[in-house]
C-alpha cells in the first residue's frame, strides 16, 4: 500500500502542476484575446497576404495567400539548409581527415581552422560576411567574370542558367543507371558468396552513371545550353544582370557562414569517428592480406561511419535550425517571412509562432526518428 | 664516387642531395618572400604563368631531393617524417608555407602598419588599414551599452564584487569546504541577483533607476550568460532525472519538454518570449523584457544540459545504483551522494560545450530589442558619422568572443583532466 502511494503520488503532483500551468496560460490567453477582440483561429492563412518577398523559389506576390507565403519561407529555409549541408559536409570531411594527417603543418592548419571558426558566434560570422566581406565586392558594372561565366558582385552571384531540352529522358536514364547499379551490386555479392569471384563493381557503376546519361545526349534528343547573365543598363548609373541565375548576397552570406561554422563540428565528428577505430582492427585486416584500399573500404569506414553518422546528423539539424538566423540579414526564410512580416501584419502571435515552431519541430523529430531507426539497423548485433 | 640518380635520392651522396635540395627550397621560399614583403619578382624575366608556378615547382624538387630515408641526421629525418612524406604532402606543405608568407603583409598592414588609432573623428582615419579610432570612441558603448556614463561605476563595482566572490572556492580551509557546493549553487546566485537588482538596475536605496532597455554591450552579454548558466543547470538536472524516472507520467512529461525545446531554433523561442508569452500572462502582470529573455534561454539550454547529463547517468554501471540501494538509500539520497557526483564528473566536457553554445547564442537577443555587443556594433555601424567601419567592429567583437570561448574550452579541458577517474 505504502509502496503504491510512493509511486502514484509524485505522478499525480507532476501532472496536476503541468495541467495547472497550461490551464493558467490558456485562461490568460483567452482573457487577453477577448479584451483585444481577437479570435483564435487559422482562417487568416487563406487571406491575401499583400506583401512581397524578395527571393522565392515558387511564384509569389502580394496577391497570394498567407499559406503560400509560409510555403515560400519554408522552401527558402530548406534551400539554405540543403546547400549549407552539402558545403559543410565537404569542408568538414576534408578538415576532419586533415586533422589526422601525418603532416604536421596540415594538421595544425586544420586545427587552427576548427578552433577559429568554432569559437566565434554564428550570428557574428553571418554579419561579418554580409555587412563587411560581401560589401567589398564590386558593383555590377565593374565586376569581372570569373572563368568567363560567373559574376560576383555586391548584388549577388550571377551564374549561367541551364536550359534543358527533353530533361525527362535524361532523368529516366539516370534512374535506369541507378537501378542497374543496384542489380549489378546484388549479383556481384551473390557471385562472391557462391563462387568467390570479385567483379570490379565500382568501375562498372561509375561507367554506367556516365555512359547512360551520355547516350541520351547522342541519341535521346537531350540537349543542354546555357543562358548567360547579361549586364543591362536600367538608368545612367544603375546596372543589373538579366538572364542567368541570380543568387542574392543574403543567401551567399548565410550559406557561407553556416557551412564554415558547421563544418568545424562535422570535422570533429569525422576525426572522432576515425580515431575511434582501434589500431588492432587495421592490423588484423592487414594480417589477413587485405590491401590498404580494402582495409579502408571494408574494415575502417563501415565501423567509423557508425560512429560518425549520428552526431553528424545532429549537426545537420543544428544547421537547419541555425538557418533561422537568416532573419538578421533579411534573407526571406520561414522566420522572417512568416514569424516576422506575416505576424506584423496580422498580429496573430499565438497562431503564427506556434505554426513556425511546429514546423521546425516536425523537421527535427522526423529526422530523429529516421536516425533512431538507422542506429538500430546498424548497431553491432552481439550474440 | 657513386652514381648520382636525381630521381632516387639515397644515402650514398647525402651531402650533394642535401645541399642542392636545400638550395632549391631556399630559392623557392625566398622568391615568395621577396614578392610578398617587398613586391619584387626575381623571376620576372620568365613568362607570367611559369613565374607564378616556379616557387612551387622548385620547392617540390627541393623537398624531393632531401627526402632521404634513414639519412642518419636526426632533424632531417624528423622533417621528412612530419612534413615531407611524399610529393603530395610536400606540395601541401609548400602551399601552406607560401600562403602564410603571402598573407602576413596584408594582414599586418591592415591591423597595425596602415591602421589609425589617434584622433576622435572619422577624419582621423587616413590610412588604408583599420580605423581603430572607431573602436576607441565607441568602446564605452560596446561595453556598457546605453547605460548612462556617470552611472557606469555601478556595473564595474558589481562585476568586480562578483568576480571576487567567485574565487571563494580557493579558500583551503577544510571546515568551509563542505559548504562550497551550497555556496555556489544557492548563495552565490542570490548575491548576484541582489547585486544586479539593487546596484545595476537601481530604483531604490537612493540609486537612480536604469531601465533594462538601456543595458547593453559586453556587460549585458555577461549578465545574460551568467544567469542563464545558473538557471539552466538545475533545471536540466531535474529534467535528466525525470527522463530516467521509473514513473511514466514524469518520464513522458520530461521527454516531451526536452524534445520540444531541442526541436526548435532559439530565435523562435525568443520570438515566443517577446510576442506570444505576454499573451499568456495575466493582464496587469508585467514582466521585464530581460527577465523573459533569461527565462527563455535558460529553458532552451536546460533541455540540452538535460541530454548531456542523461548521457552521464546512462554511462554509469548498474552496479552503482544497486550498491547504493543495497545500503538502504532512498531515491534522492542515492542520486545526491552516489549517482550525480559520478555522472556530473563524466559529463564535464559536454556541459562546458553547452555553456559555450549559450555564450555564443547571447547575440540572438537582438530579436527582442536588447543590444549586447553585436547588437551595439550594428547600431554603431549605422551611425551617420561613422559609416563604413563594419569590418573593424566585427573583427573587434570576434576577437573578444574568441578569447572568451577559447579560454572556456581550454578551462573545461583542464577540468576534465583534473576530475578524470580511472574506471
Amino acid at each position: 500500500m505504502n509502496f503504491k502511494i510512493k509511486k502514484i503520488l509524485p505522478q499525480i503532483v507532476t501532472l496536476l502542476a503541468v495541467v495547472f500551468v497550461f490551464g493558467f496560460f490558456t485562461f490568460n490567453a483567452q482573457v487577453n484575446m477577448d479584451n483585444r477582440g481577437i479570435e483564435f483561429g487559422y482562417g487568416f492563412l487563406s487571406q491575401e497576404s499583400s506583401f512581397d518577398v524578395q527571393f522565392s523559389l515558387i511564384e509569389y506576390d502580394g496577391s497570394h495567400s498567407y499559406a503560400r507565403a509560409y510555403l515560400v519561407g519554408l522552401l527558402n529555409t530548406l534551400l539554405v539548409a540543403f546547400i549549407g549541408i552539402i558545403f559543410a559536409t565537404v569542408i568538414g570531411v576534408i578538415v576532419g581527415i586533415a586533422r589526422l594527417s601525418p603532416n604536421y603543418l596540415i594538421e595544425r592548419t586544420a586545427a587552427f581552422y576548427v578552433e577559429f571558426f568554432r569559437n566565434i558566434p554564428l550570428l557574428l560570422q553571418i554579419f561579418f560576411w554580409y555587412f563587411a566581406a560581401l560589401r567589398a565586392l564590386p558593383l555590377p558594372q565593374d565586376a569581372e567574370a570569373i572563368f568567363g561565366v560567373f559574376f560576383l558582385t555586391i548584388k549577388g552571384l550571377f551564374v549561367p542558367r541551364f536550359v534543358w531540352e527533353n530533361l525527362d529522358i535524361f532523368f529516366y536514364s539516370l534512374i535506369a543507371a541507378i537501378i542497374s547499379i543496384v542489380v549489378i551490386r546484388n549479383y556481384a555479392r551473390k557471385l562472391q558468396e557462391s563462387e568467390g569471384k570479385q567483379l570490379p563493381v565500382f568501375s562498372i557503376s561509375v561507367g554506367l552513371l556516365i555512359i547512360l546519361p551520355l547516350l541520351t545526349f547522342l541519341i535521346g534528343g537531350v540537349s543542354l545550353s546555357f543562358e548567360m547573365p547579361v549586364l543591362e543598363q536600367i538608368a545612367t548609373t544603375s546596372f543589373k544582370y538579366t538572364g542567368g541565375l541570380g543568387l542574392p548576397p543574403e543567401l551567399i552570406a548565410l550559406t557561407l557562414a553556416l557551412a564554415l561554422y558547421t563544418a568545424t563540428f562535422i570535422a570533429e565528428c569525422v576525426r572522432a569517428g576515425i580515431q575511434g577505430i582501434s589500431k588492432g582492427q587495421k592490423e588484423a585486416a592487414a594480417s589477413i592480406g587485405l590491401t590498404p584500399n580494402q582495409i579502408l573500404k571494408l574494415v575502417i569506414m563501415p565501423q567509423a561511419l557508425r560512429i560518425i553518422i549520428p552526431p553528424t546528423t545532429n549537426q545537420y539539424l543544428n544547421l537547419t535550425k541555425n538557418s533561422s538566423l537568416a532573419a538578421a540579414i533579411a534573407y526571406p526564410d520561414l522566420v522572417l517571412v512568416f514569424a516576422g512580416t506575416a505576424l506584423m501584419q496580422t498580429g496573430r502571435a499565438i497562431e503564427i509562432v506556434s505554426i513556425t515552431m511546429f514546423t521546425y519541430l516536425s523537421i527535427s523529430l522526423s529526422i530523429s526518428v529516421l536516425m533512431n531507426w538507422y542506429n538500430k539497423s546498424i548497431a553491432i548485433k552481439e550474440k | 664516387m657513386n652514381k648520382i640518380n636525381f630521381l632516387k635520392p639515397d644515402n650514398q651522396n647525402l651531402s650533394i642531395y642535401l645541399y642542392s635540395g636545400s638550395f632549391l627550397f631556399f630559392i623557392a621560399v625566398l622568391d615568395v618572400f621577396l614578392g610578398s614583403f617587398f613586391g619584387m619578382n626575381i623571376t620576372s624575366f620568365l613568362p607570367n604563368f611559369i613565374s607564378f608556378l616556379l616557387p612551387l615547382i622548385l620547392g617540390i624538387i627541393g623537398l624531393h631531393l632531401i627526402r632521404i630515408e634513414f639519412s642518419g641526421i636526426r632533424n632531417l629525418d624528423l622533417l621528412n617524417k612530419h612534413i615531407n612524406t611524399n610529393i603530395f604532402n610536400a606540395a601541401l606543405t609548400l602551399l601552406i608555407i607560401f600562403t602564410v608568407i603571402k598573407s602576413i603583409p596584408p594582414i599586418m598592414s591592415w591591423f597595425i602598419i596602415d591602421a589609425n588609432i589617434t584622433g576622435d573623428t572619422k577624419e582621423a582615419c587616413t590610412g588604408s588599414g583599420a580605423c581603430w579610432t572607431y573602436i576607441k570612441i565607441w568602446l564605452n558603448r560596446f561595453i556598457y551599452g546605453m547605460y548612462p556614463n556617470e552611472l557606469q561605476w555601478r556595473i564595474n563595482i558589481s562585476f568586480i564584487l562578483l568576480i571576487g566572490l567567485a574565487f571563494v572556492g580557493l579558500i583551503p580551509s577544510e571546515k568551509i569546504k563542505k559548504f562550497l557546493t551550497l555556496y555556489y549553487v544557492v548563495i552565490y546566485p542570490i548575491i548576484a541577483f541582489i547585486l544586479i537588482y539593487y546596484l545595476i538596475s537601481g530604483g531604490s536605496l537612493g540609486l537612480e533607476w536604469v531601465e533594462t532597455g538601456a543595458w547593453g554591450g559586453l556587460s549585458l552579454t555577461f549578465i545574460v550568460s551568467f544567469f542563464c548558466l545558473i538557471f539552466c543547470f538545475p533545471v536540466g538536472m531535474f529534467l535528466a532525472l525525470g527522463r530516467r524516472s521509473q514513473l511514466p507520467t514524469v518520464r513522458y512529461i520530461s521527454v516531451g519538454f526536452i524534445e520540444f525545446w531541442r526541436g526548435v531554433p532559439l530565435i523562435t523561442v525568443l520570438f515566443m518570449s517577446s510576442v506570444m508569452f505576454p499573451m499568456f500572462l495575466p493582464e496587469d502582470f508585467f514582466m521585464d523584457k530581460l527577465v523573459r529573455v533569461i527565462i527563455a534561454i535558460s529553458l532552451f539550454e536546460a533541455a540540452y544540459v538535460a541530454e548531456v547529463i542523461r548521457g552521464g547517468l546512462q554511462a554509469l554501471p548498474r552496479g552503482q545504483y544497486d550498491a547504493a540501494k543495497s545500503l538502504g538509500m532512498g531515491y534522492w539520497k542515492m542520486h545526491i551522494f552516489v549517482i550525480l557526483p559520478q555522472a556530473l564528473k563524466l559529463v564535464i566536457p559536454g556541459i562546458a560545450n553547452t555553456f559555450l553554445a549559450l555564450v555564443k547564442d547571447t547575440p540572438l537577443i537582438f530579436v527582442v530589442g536588447l543590444l549586447e555587443i553585436v547588437g551595439m556594433l550594428n547600431l554603431a555601424k549605422t551611425n551617420p558619422e561613422w559609416l563604413g567601419f563594419a569590418m573593424e567592429g566585427y573583427v573587434f567583437a570576434a576577437i573578444i568572443f574568441w578569447i572568451i570561448c577559447y579560454a572556456m574550452s581550454k578551462y573545461s579541458y583542464n577540468l576534465e583532466l583534473k576530475y578524470k577517474t580511472e574506471r
